[in-house]
Parts: C-alpha cells; sequence; structure tokens
C-alpha cells in the first residue's frame, strides 16, 4: 500500500448553508498508484467536484473536510496553508471544468505559467519563459513562443484548455487533477483534449484523476472507475471489470443509458426513473434506494457499506449481486 | 454530450425545481435574519411617525416665537424638549416638521424619478437598436453635466418653491434609473429562463408577471430604498446653502445650517436636527443594503 | 490607443456642446438681468452697460457669440467683478479648489481601497462589520454636518487647528475641509471595493491561482486588486462631480476663497458671466476627468479594445 501516491480515508465535506448543513461527501476511500488513472462518475451533486476540491484544499470558506487525505505520505487535510502551497501545482496539478473563467483574463499568459515556476522551482523568469513555450508546444499550441504572450480572450476555448493543461503540467507534477475537463466544449475539442491527457500520461507517468459525468470520456482514459451517488461511493473497480460487469444497480442504469454502437436497435436507451438526491435531507440508508429498482426492505434505513471482492472490485448494495435484475 | 449525460443533467434540473422557493419567500428569510435592516426598518417606521404626529404633542407652533425663552437649551419645565433657536421658535416641532419636508421631497422626488427613469429605460430596452443607441447617448451625455450647479441655477433665478425642488431633483436621478431599468430590460428578454418558458408555451402575460416583474422588481425596490436617501441629502445641501426650503418652513438641511452657525453658543440647535437627518440616511441606507442582499442571492 | 483617445475626445464634443447650450440659455430664460440690483442706474446708462455686454443683441446672436468666445478659451467679462474677467476668477480660484479636491480624491481612493480590501479578507467577521459599519456612517453623514463638528472639536475645543481661511503657510487649513470632503467618498469607495473584491475572489481563476500554490499575498496583490479595482476605477467619473460639488459647502464653511465660493457668489448677485463660466469649466473639468478614466480603464482591462 505505501507505493500509493494518494490515499485517501473516510474522507468527508460538509457545507454549512442558509437551509442548513449539506452533506456533499460521505466516508470515502480510495488510493492511487503512481501513473495509475482514476475516473469518478457521478452526477451533478454527487460529490465528485467536492471530493478532489477537498484534496487541494480548494473548499468554498462554508465547506468543511474531514477524514485525511495522504499524498505521498503527508495528510494534506491537517497542512498549514504554507506547506499545502509547496504541494499544490508543484507535485500535484489542477485542471478545472471551465477554459473560460478559469484563467485570469487580466494577466498574459506567460506570467500566469512561469509564476508557478519562479515560485516552485526558482527559476528565472527568463528560463521560466523558456520552459512554459516547450510546455504549450507539447499541448499543441501552434506558434507558442509569440501566444505565449496572449491574454486569455485571445485564445479559443479549446486553446484555453491547452493552457490549462500546460498550466498543470509545468511543474512536472507526479498527479494531475481533472474536474471535468471537456464538458465545457465542443465534441471534436473534446477528443482531442482527451487525446493530449492520454498522451501525456504515456508520456510524462503522471497519474491522473479524471472526473466526469460521461461514460464515454472514462472508456477511453483510466484504469480504475469509482462511481458516487449522494456523496458516496457505490462501485469501484477496473475498468474493464465496471464495464463489463457492473455490479451497483446505479452504475448498472448509467451504462443502460448510454447508447452502444454495437448492440444497435437492440433496446431502447433507458432512463433512471427519480431525481438526484437532496443532500440535504439524504434517507438514512442508500442515498440511490427511492430510484432503485432492486430496492429491500433493509436499504431505505441501513446504509450500505463498501465492500471489496477478491478481485479488487468493490460494491455499496445490500442486494446480493446475484439476485439484481 | 452523450445521451447519459444529458438525461443526468435533465434530472438535475428538475431537482432545481422541486427544491426552488418563491424568491420572495426567500427574500424574506434573508432579510428577517438582517438584524441591521430590521432594526434600521423599525427606527424608520418610529421616526415617521414621530414626525407625522410629534408636532401635535408640543404646545408650540413650529413658526411660534416665544420671546420668553430665545436661545435656551432642551428643557422639560419650559416644554422646549429641543430647546430654541435664536429666534425662540422651538426647535423639538421645527425639527420634525423639518422632517416631514425631507421626508416628502426624499420620498416624491424618488417618485418622479421612478416614473421618468422607469418609462425612458423600458423603452429604450425594449425598442433596442438605433432608438435605444441614441436614448442611451443622451443619458451618457447628460450624465457628464455638473447637475447639482444647474440646481443650484435654478433654485436661484426661479425662486425657492417646493415644488421646483422636487421636479429640479427628481429630473437628476432619473438617469440611474434609466440605466439600471434598460439593462435590466435587455438581459431579461433574452434570459434562459425566459426564453425557455417561451419555448414551453408560456403565455406572455405569465412570462411577464411570473419571470420578468419579479426579477425588476427586486432591482427598483432597492434603488428606491437607496435613492430616497440620496434626495433627501440632495435637499438639505440645497437648504444648507440657503437655497431649498425656505422660511417660516424649514427642512433638516436648513436647521443644520441655523445650527452650524450658533453651535459654538448652542450646540443642541445643531445636534438635534443633524442627528435625525443622519438616522434617517442610516436607516435607508442600512434597509436598502439589506433589500439588496436580500433579493440578489448571488451575493450572499 | 492613440485612436481610441482620440475617438474619446470627439465623443465629448456634443457633450459640452450640450453643457454649454444649457448653461447659456438657464440663465437667460431667468427672470431678472444683472443690473437689476442698481435700481438708481438711469435709462441710457443701463442701455449703455447691456450694449457694453451685447445684452441687446437677440439671444441667438449673444449664443453664438458666447459660444464663439468660448472655444477661443475667453469666458468674457465678470459683470460683478468689473475689473476682473472671468477667467482670472477662475485662475485664482481654481487651485485652492483643486488643492483640496484634488487630496480628498487621493485620500478617498488609498484609503476607501485599503479598508475594503481588509473588509473583504475578513468578510463576517467583527473587523469587515466593524469597517462597513463606519462607512456606512460616513455615506449617511453628509459633509455639511461633519464639517462644523470636526471645527468644534479640533479647532474650537482642542484647538489644533485652525477653523477655517486660507491665510498663511501652515498645512493645518489643508486638514480639516480634505478629511470632511474625503470622508462620504472614503466610505463609498471602501463598500465598492469590498464587494468587488469579495466577488473576484469567489471567481474561478481566483481558485486556479490557488490551485497553483501561490501565496495570499500574491493571489490577492498580483490576481485579484486589478480586477476588484474596476469597479473603483469607473466610480471615480462620478466621485469627481461629487467631490465638485460638495467642495461648494465645505468652501462655503471654511471660508476657503476657492471657485465654489465664486460660483455661490455668483448665483447670488446674478453674475451671468462667472455663472456660467464656472458651470463650463466644472463641466470640462468632468468631462476631461472622465476621460483620464476612460484611458485608464483601457489600460488596466485588456479585454477592452480600442476599435
Amino acid at each position: 500500500m505505501s507505493n500509493n501516491i494518494l490515499e485517501v480515508h473516510n474522507l468527508s465535506v460538509r457545507f454549512q448553508t442558509d437551509d442548513g448543513e449539506v452533506e456533499a461527501v460521505n466516508g470515502v476511500n480510495f488510493s492511487l498508484a503512481p501513473g495509475e488513472t482514476l475516473g469518478i462518475v457521478g452526477e451533478s451533486g454527487s460529490g465528485k467536484s467536492q471530493t478532489v476540491l477537498s484534496v487541494m484544499g480548494l473548499l468554498a470558506a462554508n465547506g468543511k473536510a474531514g477524514g485525511k487525505v495522504v499524498f505521498q505520505g503527508a495528510d494534506l487535510l491537517g497542512m498549514p496553508a504554507r506547506e499545502l502551497n509547496r504541494v499544490r501545482g508543484s507535485s500535484i496539478g489542477m485542471i478545472f471544468q471551465d477554459p473560460m473563467t478559469s484563467l485570469n483574463p487580466y494577466m498574459r499568459i506567460s506570467e500566469q505559467l512561469t509564476e508557478s515556476l519562479i515560485l516552485h522551482r526558482g527559476m528565472s523568469k527568463k528560463d521560466a519563459l523558456a520552459r512554459a513555450i516547450e510546455v504549450l508546444d507539447a499541448v499543441h499550441i501552434p506558434d507558442a513562443r509569440n501566444r505565449v504572450h496572449y491574454y486569455p480572450h485571445e485564445f479559443s476555448g479549446g486553446m484555453r484548455q491547452r493552457v490549462m493543461i500546460a498550466m498543470a503540467l509545468l511543474c512536472k507534477p507526479e498527479l494531475i487533477i481533472a474536474d471535468e475537463p471537456t464538458t465545457a466544449l465542443d465534441v471534436t475539442v473534446q477528443a482531442q483534449i482527451l487525446n493530449l491527457l492520454g498522451e501525456l500520461r504515456d508520456d510524462f507517468g503522471v497519474a491522473i484523476i479524471l472526473i466526469t459525468h460521461d461514460l464515454g470520456v472514462v472508456a477511453g482514459l483510466c484504469d480504475h472507475v469509482m462511481v458516487m451517488y449522494g456523496g458516496q461511493v457505490m462501485e469501484y473497480g477496473a475498468l474493464e471489470s465496471i464495464f463489463a460487469n457492473p455490479t451497483h444497480p446505479y452504475t448498472r442504469g448509467l451504462l443502460r443509458s448510454v447508447p452502444r454502437l454495437d448492440d444497435a436497435g437492440a433496446s431502447a436507451l433507458q432512463t433512471i426513473p427519480g431525481n438526484p438526491p437532496d443532500l440535504m435531507h439524504l434517507p438514512p440508508g442508500c442515498p440511490f434506494g427511492p430510484r432503485c429498482g432492486d430496492q429491500r426492505e433493509l436499504c431505505s434505513h441501513n446504509r450500505p457499506v463498501l465492500a471489496f471482492a477478491h478481485d479488487g472490485h468493490a460494491r455499496a448494495c445490500h442486494v446480493p449481486l446475484e439476485e439484481l435484475r | 454530450m452523450t445521451e447519459a449525460s444529458s438525461t443526468l443533467m435533465a434530472s438535475a434540473e428538475l431537482a432545481e425545481d422541486v427544491r426552488g422557493r418563491s424568491l420572495w419567500f426567500d427574500a424574506w428569510r434573508r432579510l428577517r435574519r438582517n438584524k441591521a435592516a430590521l432594526t434600521a426598518g423599525v427606527l424608520l417606521l418610529v421616526m415617521t411617525l414621530l414626525v407625522l404626529i410629534g408636532p401635535a404633542l408640543s404646545p408650540y407652533t413650529f413658526d411660534f416665537t416665544d420671546w420668553d425663552h430665545v436661545s435656551e437649551p432642551p428643557s422639560l419645565e419650559t416644554q422646549h424638549y429641543f430647546g430654541t433657536d435664536a429666534v425662540g421658535r422651538d426647535l423639538f416641532v421645527r425639527t420634525l416638521h423639518g422632517g416631514r419636508i425631507s421626508l416628502l421631497i426624499g420620498v416624491v422626488a424618488t417618485l418622479v424619478s421612478l416614473i421618468i427613469g422607469i418609462a425612458y429605460g423600458a423603452t429604450a430596452g425594449y425598442l433596442g437598436g438605433r432608438i435605444d443607441n441614441l436614448m442611451m447617448r443622451i443619458v451618457d451625455i447628460l450624465y457628464a453635466m455638473p447637475f447639482m450647479f444647474f440646481v443650484i441655477l435654478l433654485m436661484v433665478f426661479f425662486g425657492r418653491n417646493i415644488l421646483l425642488i422636487f421636479v429640479a431633483i427628481g429630473a437628476i436621478n432619473w438617469l440611474d434609473m434609466a440605466r439600471i431599468v434598460r439593462g435590466q430590460t435587455i438581459s431579461l428578454k433574452q434570459r434562459e429562463f425566459v426564453e425557455a418558458a417561451v419555448a414551453c408555451g408560456v403565455s406572455t402575460p405569465r412570462i411577464i408577471f411570473r419571470h420578468i416583474v419579479p426579477n425588476l422588481l427586486g432591482v427598483v425596490i432597492v434603488y428606491v430604498t437607496l435613492t430616497i436617501p440620496q434626495v433627501i441629502l440632495v435637499e438639505s445641501f440645497l437648504s444648507f446653502l440657503g437655497l431649498g426650503v425656505q422660511e417660516p418652513f424649514t427642512s433638516w438641511g436648513a436647521l443644520v445650517n441655523e445650527g452650524a452657525q450658533e453651535m459654538e453658543s448652542a450646540l443642541w440647535m445643531l445636534v438635534f436636527p443633524a442627528s435625525f437627518l443622519a438616522l434617517t440616511l442610516f436607516c435607508f441606507n442600512f434597509i436598502g443594503d439589506g433589500l439588496r442582499d436580500a433579493l440578489d442571492p448571488k451575493d450572499r | 490607443m492613440l485612436q481610441y483617445a482620440f475617438k474619446r475626445l470627439l465623443g465629448a464634443i456634443p457633450t459640452l456642446l450640450v453643457l454649454i447650450t444649457l448653461a447659456f440659455f438657464m440663465i437667460r430664460i431667468a427672470p431678472g438681468g444683472p443690473f437689476d440690483t442698481e435700481k438708481s442706474l438711469p435709462p441710457e446708462i443701463e442701455a449703455n452697460l447691456n450694449a457694453a455686454y451685447h445684452l441687446d443683441e437677440p439671444l441667438i446672436q449673444q449664443y453664438g457669440r458666447y459660444l464663439l468666445q468660448i472655444l477661443q478659451g475667453d469666458f468674457g467679462p465678470s459683470f460683478q467683478y468689473k475689473d476682473f474677467t472671468v477667467n482670472e476668477l477662475i485662475a485664482s480660484g481654481f487651485p485652492v479648489s483643486l488643492t483640496i479636491g484634488g487630496l480628498s480624491m487621493l485620500l478617498a481612493v488609498l484609503l476607501g481601497s485599503a479598508f475594503g480590501i481588509i473588509a473583504a479578507l475578513r468578510q463576517n467577521r467583527p473587523t469587515d462589520y466593524a469597517v462597513m459599519t463606519v462607512a456606512m456612517t460616513g455615506i449617511s453623514i453628509p459633509n455639511f454636518v461633519i464639517a462644523p463638528l470636526l471645527i468644534l472639536l479640533f479647532a474650537v475645543t482642542l484647538g489644533w487647528l485652525p477653523a477655517g481661511g486660507w491665510d498663511g503657510d501652515g498645512l493645518g487649513k489643508v486638514v480639516m475641509p480634505v478629511i470632511a470632503l474625503a470622508l462620504p467618498q472614503i466610505a463609498y469607495i471602501s463598500r465598492l471595493m469590498r464587494g468587488s473584491m469579495i466577488e473576484v475572489l469567489r471567481s474561478n481563476f481566483i481558485r486556479t491561482a490557488r490551485a497553483k500554490g501561490l501565496s495570499e499575498t500574491r493571489i490577492i496583490l498580483r490576481h485579484a486588486l486589478r480586477p476588484a479595482f474596476l469597479p473603483v476605477l469607473s466610480y471615480l467619473g462620478p466621485a469627481s462631480a461629487a467631490v465638485i460639488t460638495g467642495s461648494v459647502v465645505i468652501e462655503k464653511i471654511f471660508g476657503i476663497p476657492g471657485l465654489g465660493r465664486y460660483f455661490v457668489q455668483g448665483a447670488l448677485n446674478r453674475d451671468y458671466t462667472l455663472v456660467m463660466g464656472v458651470v463650463v469649466f466644472y463641466g470640462m473639468l468632468i468631462i476631461v476627468f472622465n476621460f483620464i478614466v476612460d484611458l485608464l480603464y483601457g489600460a488596466l482591462d485588456p479585454k477592452v479594445r480600442y476599435d
């Protein structure tokens, strides 16, 4: 276990709001080996974004994280800001969902790129600029030498996301967290960005946590998949195993709602009935219970625990696998 | 975007709708929690009542000269609760009387600017295009005018009557309102929820009353509560210069002016009207702030 | 950039025309002439006076004459101060007004921004509430109330500062007028700055900066300050107008021989040329100031295109 670069133990995230306490993430455990790519899948409000934001210490002011986030042997959650800042941007790079607003519109790209090199790597301005151009080249931005001096609004959306990726890569981090990196982009650009991420993982051997609500994105890039619902992990396993033998009713529902090319016309697309859970009033039992076709008496008052099978596949469900529809 | 994700998003929006409460309910809840705004509201209510019925509680009238008590400090014995001024007039009654005029001017002039501003702004925003351009250019030009000086000129040349103060002040302040209303009208016309409502076949009156009016109303209410103190301030500024309300009538600005001249010998002449003026402005500003926070959830 | 500046200048011309026109006709339509008070004037002398000041010409001709004159930078002779031209009166009053007004604006921007940032960084904590309550007080107490109170405290009671006037070399005479004039603006700017700083600190690009491990100091100074300052910059146009207006009462209260005092005197004496001159001059000043603010905005916000 000790060779994992990231270990998350019993992570919880709570927000104090005007209407009371919201439990956005509850009892999440996972780990990540060097060079591994983990996909976290779930719909809006499943807690997937809050999970990684809490890892980075980027929760909104009214949010509080509990549990342990051990990165390279040190717990990030209890860390003073000064120490945390030595990790953020240096050993962990982060790519955000919306490249339009995630770059500072009032600063040239050059300064936004070089500042972390100067800070974390102690580079001179000149060296930092050279390295910035090098990384922009690596993410396939044409004419990087000139464009490095542009402002963000002078780039297209896809190009801005490349700049974001370059920014995350600059200091050669061991881990990149990408929070819905392609959601705001056109479909063709999405594919390019995903290819780029895959390329970079292969070239630099960086571990990636990829957050998405799009199973197609996961299929193309990830080694492991974690499915979240209502702030909890529903299922965890290797990519092939999740896609071939989903063991959780929610995962099955998700997969049934994805159009498949290989059995066209076999069955109509299905949707999951009901609405995502109200995090303010989670049911005492399984969060997915009210929408689950296999719900039992037990499910409504007992919260299922994530249990690992011998093959490393894990599920949080009271219903025995054989009895699932 | 894949089918799965759009399904997920659609269901997320449904959930939003289920949990959503009315804008006004939420606003009221937030406002109720804002102690400063609530206190200010109560204080303002008390102030208004005092100004309306207070003068009747005193044996003196606002223009009665009590030659036996000239420039006397506050005293319960003589029933000059706030003392008397340099010609023996009762300051308690004059302060409240001045308050009537200050508040009246504040409210009426604000309404004048509100009516002009809404009509102008909504027209420009609704018509759009070239007419909008021209109308807003005119507003821009007028914005750059040193209006206070024009008002002073008006007062000097056309005599100092109250009606003119209403008109003059109202005519200055409509510019802000016009800009706000125009901006709101334009953005509301093209907001997603209005387009969505149109696409869903919601009837036009329903769109206007359910979606546009509540959104516009919030801005207007905030504007009104923040404009009234500005107007009171302008009026007292003019009266302070001796260009506003004329003797024997008075307003807080005029009383502060008299008080400032006598402050070394009769501090109460400055303190009472100044406190009333400041307290009123304070209350209006706090209520306006509270309303803005309450009606604009993004700024929580 | 030059082209943009030129375009902005061209845009100011109609504003200027409207300003002059409004001022001219408002005063001419007003009842009462400049020589009404001197009742003993024989009719022929009054006619001579009117002729000397071109008051016997048709209104439109006077307007044309005045416009032409102003374009040459000449505001004409004063009706009341017979030995002076309006230009001379402005030249004597303006430096005084500029000193007070300029210092007030400077103080307002520096202190207002600083207080606003401090409050934003301590949002919803005691420091924030304290700063905002003081700011609210600053907005709610008019400067013509603050000024007498300042005099009472620092001049009459403590005797630290002169109660007014503009004679002598000491800096003491500047202190109270500047503070009284600046206080409402300090209050306003700090509220504005607080609001915009809170909003900017909540934006996505600040989250990106945090994710990069930058120190809080760098995030605020390098990433957040510029966008947060833009609304304050936009407010400086209206602020200058407010300070100019405020200077009228402040100059009156402190007995300072600035432009505002000439204006009030001129208005009360029906000194047409002087009043018009001051109004047009102030108007031009506000236009010029707005122009500078526009240029600064363009320099601070890369998204502003100069086309």
